[in-house]
């Protein structure tokens, strides 16, 4: 085998140490033998969380992501405290302030940035050092430096308004001084926030304690031996025994520059990080990509990854393309995040604005051509994760603008994920807390899929999920990273679900095995199946190859699994309407079969719980009545209230047309369940404001629509869809709403999801106006599917797989 | 001690089934792939009948609280709970044999 490659990495900060960790994640080991160098005489550690360090929320050993023991694990050997002097490229070497030769074949420099410091005179002492009591804030040695400065003192001062300035101005107070903030211009934080929202994010300061003095340019620093206070340009003074430059911060591109490679505001380098020299990369915050210089911590994930697919050859076509930044301010009791462009640029640029200064609270939003380009948020950041994704990805937003800035009808989150304490339950389903999740983190695991698969946290009802995701990002400073497999259909098949529906078609592949043996390298994923399942039946209808392994056990079985193995049997009844006749065959079976439990359900039917597997075909016989499907994703039941036969108010027949509705689409399955309702009046006894579908009959005869209502775990009223003049009409248009949502909705994605997402003004165009021209291709589709609907609990008499409904099977010898 | 349990067709391809051996209930499982395993029958973690999960490769989902184990070590990944496993083969005659532990 040819002998390793040498690979040299200027910078062991987090490019430096994450373009290494990407490296190795690519086999990178078997190809070179790596060395770093690194100013700091430490590992790795998290840069970030470095305000929370001095704020006392974070120990400083709880930032560190490598310890010196991983380089040695890993075998990468590092000059710890080791500053680069220079790179001799013809000789192909780098050499180190003591002496240290490393010879590379490639060469890596991810040297970061330094403090900016502006022209003030007084900065320095006789030595050329720092005055005693000025400080930068750029590591983890400024960090222990300023704590051990700022103990008995008692006024400090924080040069520069931006994130960093404040994020060490609210990490001072914690030293019990008096912090002043002191910034040039005349708004904090100007690169994220418009002036309204600098002005409120400055009384929220204020009120929190911090002085803001805007419009005040510091000539000098007053006190001969150490610092005593601040001289403005305009003549006035601040005492202050300590000073903190947070000014801004540049690309450390000094020794790329010395070594003659091309160097601007950055070291320049190309799409695969490459500088002019084929050998030299450069990664992080020293480089300048296409005329950007980034400060932030997201880039760098991006262009790790690029390096190494780049570096190992693992992907010659990845390339990086630049970055759309979010940022946040991490600052106790200070809300804030920024995305984009602060003020509207172009004509038609559509902003949506919320403001209430009093509470702290200032929404903005700018979307252009449908698509977020850029957004403030103060007080309340509850959504930015969601303006986040939606901004970085371009993807279009809802068309219910509202929607965007509040959560409406959800419950409100009680405590911010910062404040949560470390045993407060975040995912109440699997009793997953945040100290759990964080833990997690620490492990590698830095995206939702892979916190969820480890933890079960979110995989209960769900609800918690976004909750999740904050956690996560907090518990990583940021530094998420985003599963592609978030975007596929199902986890264990690498596509988007329009890919996916158009290979299946395509291959015409029937069954779930032949989906994964065509376009999951055979790889079968089994938390895969019920949703491919499901997507196939939609798909095919009649035509689908039922692989009953691909099932769930209540889908296997027709009832519902409970937590002591036995099941759930719930029979049809449509409307909710029952006879003595009906109710005594019931009374007789609960009897005979010692059923422990008979209770009502929700959705207006019996439930006889605890029914032993063995029992099941039997006991379907016994009642004579056809599967209620009250298990599995598909359609579950139809409410409804008496409607016009006895009740004094009833406008429409609502409890016939709850049984057609019933007669028609029992069994369906979908990509969620579907709970309907119908009801007689707008009273709305029977709910059908807050389900997937709800009928509501209005005077003339006429029936209102509502789609997309939940009132389960997720809390929201349906949209109305349109008014509808006949049941006939009903069956039709939910009928085609239905069809839609199966083949457009992800798997598990209820209607309440569905139907924001699209936009109601979408989903109306193309089911009520058809649109699209598909109004006959979804009522044909779905009518196929009805006629394919077979009672599943005739099985009960003629099963479909070998012992299936046997507990337990004896020896056959 | 190995024991024979019954022809592999009582078990559906992708599947699992459980067979009670003396006084133990094991839980046997046929991937789509031509493997065999064998484990206990009930989940460590609250007594779910295994034997009922989505199953592929050598992966199974139980089907109560989606704890998901390796069949091939009986290890979880999602929670410290461990089954127990049993080899597993097939004989001549297209027959499943367990190999008990002791």
């Amino acid at each position: 085998m040819a002998s390793k490659q040498k690979l040299v990495v200027i910078g062991n900060g987090m490019a430096g140490a994450r373009a290494v960790e990407e490296i190795l994640a690519r086999g990178g080991a078997d190809q070179f033998e790596i060395t770093m160098f690194g100013d700091e005489p430490y590992g790795n550690y998290n840069r970030i969380l470095l305000s929370e360090v001095l704020n006392g929320s974070h120990d400083a050993a709880d930032i560190f992501l490598n310890p010196l023991s991983w380089y040695a694990d890993n075998g990468v050997k590092l000059h710890a405290g080791v500053r680069v002097e220079k790179i001799e490229r013809r000789a192909r070497q780098v050499i180190g302030q003591n002496g240290e030769m490393e010879p590379y074949d490639q060469l890596i420099i991810a040297t970061g940035s330094v403090p900016f410091i502006p022209p003030i005179e007084g900065l320095y002492g006789a030595d050329g050092s720092y005055k005693p009591g000025v400080f930068v804030f750029r590591s983890l040695d400024d960090c222990n430096r300023i704590t051990e400065y700022a103990m008995n003192k008692r006024a400090a001062a924080v040069i520069g308004g931006g994130l960093l300035g404040l994020e060490a101005a609210r990490g001072l107070q914690n030293f019990s001084l008096a912090v002043n903030v002191i910034q040039r211009g005349n708004a904090l934080m100007s690169q994220q926030l418009d002036s309204p929202a600098a002005a409120i994010l400055r009384t929220t300061l204020e009120q929190l304690g911090i002085a803001v003095h805007v419009d005040k340019n510091t000539s000098h620093i007053i006190g001969s031996e150490r610092v005593e206070g601040l001289q403005f340009s305009d003549g006035s003074k601040l005492d202050c025994e300590l000073v903190v430059i947070a000014a801004g911060i540049k690309a450390n591109s000094a020794i790329a520059a010395r070594a003659g490679l091309a160097v601007e505001r950055g070291i320049v380098v190309d799409n695969h990080l490459r500088t002019d020299d084929p050998r030299i990369f450069a990664v992080g915050e020293c480089v300048q990509h296409r005329g950007q210089v980034y400060g932030l911590v997201a880039p760098l994930w991006e262009q790790a990854k690029v390096l190494a697919d780049q570096l190992t050859g693992t992907n010659p076509d990845s390339a990086y393309h630049g970055s759309k930044i979010a940022t946040k301010l991490k600052v106790m009791g200070v809300e804030v995040a920024s995305m984009g462009i602060i003020d509207p640029a172009h004509e038609g640029d559509e902003v949506v604005q919320f403001t209430e200064a009093k509470k702290g609270t200032y929404k903005k939003l700018i979307i252009r051509d449908g698509r977020l380009v850029g957004s403030i948020l103060l007080g309340d950041i509850s959504k930015a994760p969601y303006l986040a994704q939606a901004y970085e990805r371009n993807t279009p937003v809802p068309e219910e603008r509202l929607s965007l800035l509040f959560d409406i009808g959800a419950p409100s989150e009680a405590t911010s994920v910062e404040t949560m304490p470390g045993e407060m339950q975040v995912c109440n389903c699997n009793g997953v807390t945040k100290d759990k999740i964080s833990l997690c983190v620490k492990q590698g695991k830095r995206s939702l899929k892979t916190v969820m698969e480890s933890t079960r946290a979110g995989m209960g009802c769900g609800a918690c999920k976004a909750l999740v995701s904050q956690v996560i990002e907090w518990a990583c400073g940021g530094a998420t990273e985003e599963d592609p497999s978030a975007h596929y259909f199902v986890p264990g098949v690498p596509l988007a679900q329009p890919e996916l529906v158009a290979k299946i078609r395509e291959r015409k592949l029937k069954s779930v095995s032949a989906v994964f043996g065509e376009l999951a390298g055979g790889v079968e994923d089994p938390a895969s199946k019920p949703g491919l399942a499901s997507l196939l039946s939609t798909l095919w209808a009649g035509d689908y190859i039922d692989e009953r392994d691909a099932r769930f056990i209540n889908d296997r079985v027709h009832a519902n699994i409970q937590k002591d193995g036995t099941f759930s049997v719930i029979p049809q009844m449509p409307g909710g309407v029952t006879s003595p006749a009906q109710l005594r065959r019931i009374a007789d079976v609960a009897e005979k079969y010692r059923v422990p439990l008979v209770k009502l359900t929700g959705g207006q039917r019996i439930d006889l719980l605890g029914v032993k597997r063995e029992d099941l075909p039997n006991v379907w016989r016994d009642l004579g009545m056809p599967s209620g499907s009250a298990y599995g994703k598909r359609y579950r039941t139809c409410k409804s209230c008496v409607g016009v036969e006895f009740c004094r108010f009833g406008l429409g027949d609502s409890m016939g047309l709850a049984q057609k509705v019933e007669q028609r689409f029992q069994g369906l399955d979908a990509p969620g369940k579907l709970k309907l309702a119908t009801a007689g009046c707008p009273r709305n006894c029977s709910e059908a404001l807050c389900k997937d579908i709800g009928a509501v009959a209005v005077e003339g005869g006429r029936w209102e629509l509502y789609v997309g209502g939940a009132a389960g775990a997720h809390i929201r009223k349906g949209d109305l869809l349109c008014t509808l003049d006949s049941q006939e009409d009903v069956l039709k248009i939910a009928g085609r709403f239905m069809q839609f949502y199966r083949e457009h909705a992800r798997y598990l994605e209820r209607t309440y999801a569905f139907v924001p997402r699209i936009g109601i003004e979408k989903v109306r165009a193309i089911v009520v106006d058809d649109s699209e021209g598909i109004a006959d291709l979804l009522d044909e589709a779905m009518q196929r599917s009805v006629d394919a609907y077979k009672d599943p609990w005739l099985e009960g008499d003629a099963p479909a797989t070998s012992h299936q409904f046997t507990e337990t099977l004896s020896i056959v010898q | 001690m190995e024991v024979r349990l019954g022809p592999i067709a009582t078990i559906p391809e992708g599947e699992g089934r459980t067979y009670r051996v003396g006084d133990e209930r094991i839980a046997v499982f046929r991937s789509r792939d031509g493997n065999l395993f064998a484990t206990q029958a009930s989940c460590p973690h609250r007594g779910a009948p295994l034997a009922d999960g989505l199953f592929g490769g050598a992966t199974l989902i139980c089907p109560l609280h989606a704890l998901k184990f390796d069949l091939r070590t009986g290890t979880a990944q999602n929670s410290d709970c461990t089954l127990r496993t049993f080899p597993a083969r097939l004989d001549a005659s297209g027959h499943i044999l367990i190999t008990l532990n002791d």
